[in-house]
């Protein structure tokens, strides 16, 4: 299983912040909204200057690429932790 | 004139409900035990209007003995402001979110997509579903697609 992290910040913001915090799995910059809108998480206006980012949103795809566990939360400081993800992980073996 | 004692009480009680406020975003909103009921906050605000409650007591029911008639109500109001505050933001603004009804569901095809990575390389959904991980010959048997705010 691998995490990726996706959301508007520029390649050079995602370097910064996947160095602190010692991440090595892959960030991934949609700063077009691309990705973000195929899976309908934008949320418009909501960056410091106005710009839209990403709700949170988290997706386990299986290596057919169909979902197989999706979590939406409903208030963006009560995000999925890690214990979900490790949960998920372990039933999809 | 009878000197009166220094009301300590409603400035720890205005304190505390400060404290109450800030250690949300400095401290326990890191931790996801204390982060998604946020009752450790609750707890030290709670603490903080007992002692402003005891604080104005002192003011208006032993006011031969202590201060605090003009300043106890200024530092309830703002003590009260401060935990208003914190109630608005965590029961009502972080959950104005868009409601993504169309997101992929359970049993749906992941949508495709290429994106930038952090060493400014293309990278796809079929990428990286393929790719073997590093120290592995086979590829990852799933993918934890995690979608986030970022910088704002």
């Amino acid at each position: 299983m691998v995490p990726i992290a996706i959301s508007v910040d520029s390649p050079a913001d995602s370097r910064e912040l996947r160095q602190k915090a010692g991440y090595t799995f892959p960030f991934l910059s949609d700063s077009d909204t691309t990705a973000i809108r195929a899976y309908d998480l934008l949320h418009k206006g909501q960056g410091v200057d106005g710009h839209d980012v990403a709700r949170p949103g988290e997706f386990l795809v299986d290596s057919n690429g169909v979902v197989r566990w999706v979590n939406l939360t409903e208030d963006f400081r009560v995000r999925a932790r890690g214990d979900q993800f490790l949960a998920q992980a372990r039933q999809l073996r | 004139m009878e000197r009166r004692k220094r009301n300590w009480h409603v400035w720890a009680g205005f304190l505390l409900c400060l404290l109450g406020v800030v250690s949300y975003f400095v401290l326990f909103a890191r931790f996801p035990v204390t982060r998604d009921v946020p009752w450790a906050n609750f707890l030290i605000m709670a603490a903080g209007l007992g002692f402003l409650i005891s604080g104005l007591r002192r003011a208006y029911g032993q006011s031969q003995q202590y201060k605090g008639k003009i300043v106890g109500p200024v530092l309830s109001v703002f003590g009260l402001a401060a935990i208003g505050l914190f109630c608005f933001v965590i029961f009502y603004a972080t959950k104005q979110m868009p409601k993504a009804a169309g997101a992929p569901k359970v049993g749906e095809k992941a949508p495709e997509f290429t994106l930038v990575d952090t060493d400014n390389r293309q990278v796809s959904l079929a990428n990286l579903l393929a790719t073997p991980l590093p120290n592995s010959s086979r590829p990852p048997k799933g993918l934890f697609l995690i979608f986030y705010r970022g910088y704002w």
